[in-house]
């Protein structure tokens, strides 16, 4: 074994997988440099966050370098341009996205020049680092792992944590991809720059640099470029997935970092590799991200690593590489263990495009046809959370949810070696993926409904409260109208010139009811119309009102006792008191209780508020529907008087 | 939607089955040059009788039939069974129970992968317990046999119940070492003169206790395959060793050694084939060494205390009874978690 492979202290995870490697295809060649493309296509999501925002327009004329998008929000990456060019459109194009989906893309046409915005190096070691972290928003760089998460937050100090030890990611542990591998082979002193940087950023004291005994030359680069830092290279078993950033730390550090907390909280921060070397090409050269190092390997002619720049369309990336071989059925963005099938030729080169594999049937053979669990647990022994996935994975089955979630399934890192070792060859991963989606979805909807519950009982409880202060009110008017007997003369019931004074009083106090009704709508709903307004001006208007209506309720509760309808004879005369008998004598022969203002062909002015009424009517009642079952059940005497009073209503008119 | 992984590399469902068959094979040949061809022929009854019944039961449940035969699974629940009952008993007596035990212990609760119990030992249990006085006419080995018999003898036996002119069953069959240790200890016989007699060997019952060796092979090379792990069988035979031990310690006259446990009986095929069903037992580390360590003390009650003179099966039957629970209680530690 080489010399060179001399594990230090190594501290193992559970399980782990160690598939056939593929990566000596695409190390034969050195990384290979592409001719323009005839267009570059640059999704506007090529990162964790949000959307940045478009900075350019269709027809602008743009040079390398320079902004296309910038960062919008905390969590979020600018977008430059990677070639000279002009715009030539800003709209949906497909992306390279598992769900082949279209996304909003910035195309550009190159010119061919190449010409470069001004840019400059900023002298790093002499700058205020919170400056240095917020001039990162317009570089552009995220995670080039994979993860694409944007650098500048993983850079920026929480005022919570500090970071003593910087864990550099160079396991590349996937099978087929070797751009990390080549980029440290041919770039190892830039990179040992750019670590310099992020070292510098965090206030690090201590840089652990993780590799994989599968990449001896790249080992050995980086341990010439360290020479003279602090920084030291770990060589790590060949065991996937040991580039996973918390199975990395746990092998270098002997440390789990708790599955509640960011490895910030713990005092280290991990980048991969050729991040850092981003870090690098930024400070020390002024360029932001515009290209990465892509492996295009598998059924192609000549497998090897390109750097590409972003939008390139893949069609251009496999034609370097010498074009297919037969029997390619599709491609593969990542690698084989977590790598998505991409839709077809056309989707651009991103940010998070490390590796871009040519598949055959032979390759990559369908599965057989999943056979049940025997519970051998050859998944268990694999996994490297230490999960049980054949309980996971009969949990998921049987859409039981919640039993996943206690079998801690938000844990799974998705790496596959679950399903890889399989007998049954079952397709593990995915019942984790439709089980953490189904569970989010429930969160979500769980949360909408909780929101709107709250909502409503809110509002039950706000229309209780004022049904209160309302029977309050009513009875304060009253007791102040009861004082005040000839403040009843003044209501136009009793001073109506009408020909049937007693019909008049009826129709006027349920027109009154009605209107107080509304009021109190219009109240409840903070509506302000002059119409209700003008009426309850009057103060004395109002106390007779009130006083109608307490004497209406009175004479309804009497009249519940004694079997009588309810009159309102307070201030008539003894010949409409006469007439009131009469009337009453009809109603008895008729049934109980058709009510008074229906029974009228009142004058056009009342019948224009008789139907104000009836609107006012009809909004209650809405109202009422609305309101729960318990708020029916409290429903005070006057309201449904109101309600019953106007049915009949709508009909009449 | 993502698909990935897109590759994988594990031994199928049907080539782990293969590697236990194969890892029974030494015993078996150990079987029939102890006790006579006959093996062969319950063997082959038991194999015929589970293909069928599997079958059977696969189309009356609309399953596909070729892929649930060839995983091997049926075999060896027959194989077990086979390799657990006398061999020298009427052919139906296998076929009932190999039924029993493909039909109601395995394909009723929904075929591979979803029995909650061993389906062999259930099919043992059953014919145990139907038809107690077949189940314990062990054949005396051929060597202590008065009149051996040869394999055109025992097939003519199982297949038409008849023996050669002249010859009484009881004449061929024997008590097994552990029912015998059981009926002389009652009779307050002390543990050297029992042993004493031809019935034991050096480890176990004599010639029985070269299949038990076999037995021990088999499991070795099952777990150098990495088809099985050591937490079930060393649990098992630890904890029967220790309580063996404990006992014998106390009282060396009325109980057996603990060597005698460990090679007598069904003890090492429980130990390594029949414990490690991993459809019907637990899945965790610690759940193994439990069941085992629970498995290993109803057994040895059973032996010592119990109605019969052997416990293997009640007690993988009960112990598959706390199985969920086992495995519950024995969730590892998850990275990144505390206990």
């Amino acid at each position: 074994m080489n010399a060179l492979v001399n594990f230090g202290k190594i501290f193992k995870f559970n399980g782990g997988v160690h598939p056939p490697e593929n990566k000596a295809q695409s190390t034969q060649r050195p990384i290979g440099q592409l001719t323009l493309p005839e267009r570059l296509v640059l999704p506007l999501r090529q990162h964790v966050g949000n959307i940045p925002k478009v900075a350019v327009s269709v027809g602008d004329h743009v040079l390398k370098g320079q902004l296309l998008a910038e960062a919008e929000g905390m969590v979020s990456a600018a977008i430059h341009a990677p070639t000279s060019g002009t715009i030539t459109a800003i709209a949906d194009a497909v992306i390279p996205h598992p769900s082949g989906l279209p996304d909003h893309c910035i195309t550009l046409a190159p010119d061919g020049q190449d010409t470069w915005i001004a840019h400059l190096p900023i002298d790093w070691r002499n700058t205020d680092r919170k400056a240095l972290v917020a001039s990162l928003r317009l570089s552009g760089i995220v995670g080039l792992g994979g993860a694409t998460f944007p650098t500048q937050v993983k850079l920026r100090a929480d005022g919570k944590s500090v970071v003593h030890t910087l864990v550099i990611n160079a396991a590349e542990c996937e099978p087929y991809i070797t751009c990390d591998d080549m980029l440290m082979r041919e770039r190892a002193t830039d990179i040992v720059q750019g670590i310099a940087i992020a070292q510098h950023l965090l206030g690090a004291t201590k840089v652990l640099i993780g590799i994989e005994d599968n990449k001896p030359e790249a080992i050995r680069a980086m341990q010439q470029a360290v020479t003279g830092t602090s920084m030291e290279v770990v060589v790590v078993p060949t065991l996937y997935p040991s580039g996973d950033a918390r199975r990395l730390v746990h092998l270098l550090l002997g440390q789990e970092i708790p599955y509640n907390k960011r490895s910030t909280e713990v005092g280290i921060q991990v980048f991969n590799v050729a991040t850092v070397l981003a870090l690098h090409r930024y400070f020390n050269h002024g360029e932001p991200a515009i290209s990465r190092i892509v492996s295009m390997t598998g059924n192609v002619a000549h497998p090897q690593n390109f750097e590409v720049l972003f939008g390139t369309p893949l069609a251009h990336l496999i034609h370097a590489a010498g074009g297919v071989k037969a029997n390619t059925t599709h491609f593969i963005m990542g690698g084989p263990m977590m790598g998505f099938n991409l839709p077809d030729t056309n989707i651009p080169i991103t940010k998070a495009a490390n590796c871009i594999i040519a598949a055959t049937p032979d390759l990559f053979a369908p599965p057989p046809p999943a056979m049940p669990c025997i519970r051998c647990v050859r998944c268990a022994d694999a996994c490297p959370v230490s999960l049980q996935p054949q309980e996971l994975y009969w949990f998921a089955k049987s859409d039981n949810f919640e039993k996943a979630r206690d079998y801690k399934l938000f844990d799974c890192i998705e790496c596959g070696a679950c399903s890889y070792v399989c007998p049954s060859d079952i397709p593990l991963v995915q019942y984790y993926r439709y089980a953490k989606s189904e569970i989010i979805a429930a969160d979500k909807a769980k949360e909408a409904a909780d929101l709107a519950r709250e909502r409503n009982e809110a509002r039950i409880a706000r229309i209780e409260r004022e049904k209160l202060e309302r029977a309050q009110k009513h009875a304060e008017r009253a007791q102040g109208a009861k004082t005040e007997p000839k403040q009843e003369t003044a209501t136009p019931a009793s001073t109506s010139a009408g020909a049937d004074d007693a019909k008049k009083a009826a129709i006027a106090a349920a027109i009154e009811r009605a209107k107080q009704q509304k009021l109190q709508n219009a109240q409840a709903t903070d509506t302000d119309t002059s119409e209700q307004t003008k009426p309850a001006a009057d103060d004395a208007k109002k106390a007779a009102i009130a006083a109608a209506i307490e004497r209406a309720k009175a004479q309804k509760a009497a009249a519940q006792q004694a079997g009588e309808t309810p009159k309102n004879v307070d201030s008539v005369s003894t010949k409409v008191q006469q007439k009131i008998a009469e009337i009453d004598a009809r109603r008895q022969t008729v049934g109980p209780a058709p009510e008074p203002v229906a029974k009228v062909q009142g004058p056009p002015p009342v019948a224009d508020d008789a139907k104000q009424a009836a609107i006012a009517a009809a909004i209650a009642r809405a109202k009422a529907q609305k309101a729960a079952a318990e708020a029916a059940k409290s429903e005070s005497p006057m309201k449904s008087d109101v309600d019953n009073q106007l049915k009949s209503q709508p009909k009449k008119d | 939607m993502i698909r990935s992984p897109y590759i994988s590399d594990a031994p199928s469902v049907s080539t782990i089955m293969l590697k236990v068959l194969i890892a029974l094979v030494p015993a078996i040949a150990v079987y029939v040059w102890v006790f006579g061809g006959g093996i062969l022929v319950t063997l082959t009854l038991a194999t015929i009788t589970a293909l069928g019944t599997e079958a059977l039961m696969l189309k009356l449940r609309q399953r596909p039939i070729q892929p649930f035969l060839t995983d091997y699974s049926a075999v060896i629940t027959a194989w077990l069974l086979a390799l657990a009952i006398p061999p020298l008993t009427p052919w139906w007596l296998i076929v009932v129970g190999t039924a029993f035990a493909i039909i109601i212990a395995k394909q009723l609760y929904g075929g591979l992968g979803y029995n909650p119990f061993n389906p062999a030992m259930v099919g043992y249990a059953v014919l145990l317990i139907s038809f107690p006085v077949l189940m314990t006419k062990w054949p005396a080995a051929l060597q202590l046999a008065h009149t051996p018999l040869s394999f055109a003898d025992q097939f003519h036996y199982i297949i038409f119940g008849k023996l050669p002119e002249g010859v009484l069953l009881d004449a061929v069959t024997s008590a097994t070492p552990l029912d015998y240790l059981k009926t002389q200890l009652k009779l307050d016989h002390a543990m050297a003169t029992i042993q004493s007699a031809p019935l034991f060997g050096t480890l176990g019952g004599k010639g029985s206790e070269y299949i038990t060796i076999a037995y021990l092979l088999g499991g070795l090379y099952l777990w150098q395959q990495k088809i099985i792990s050591w937490h079930l069988p060393v649990a098992f035979l630890g904890v029967l060793t220790a309580i063996a031990s404990l006992f014998w310690m106390s009282d060396s006259a009325h109980f057996a050694s603990p060597l005698l446990h460990l090679f007598s009986g069904a003890s090492m095929l429980g130990a390594f084939f029949i414990l490690t069903d991993p459809v019907s037992g637990p899945t965790t580390p610690r759940g193994k060494l439990y069941f085992a360590g629970g498995v290993a003390i109803i057994t040895y009650l059973i032996r010592v205390y119990g109605g019969y003179p052997d416990g293997i099966a009640f007690a993988v039957i009960f112990m598959n009874i706390c199985v969920p629970l086992i495995d519950a209680h024995t969730q590892p530690r998850v990275f990144g978690h505390e206990k």
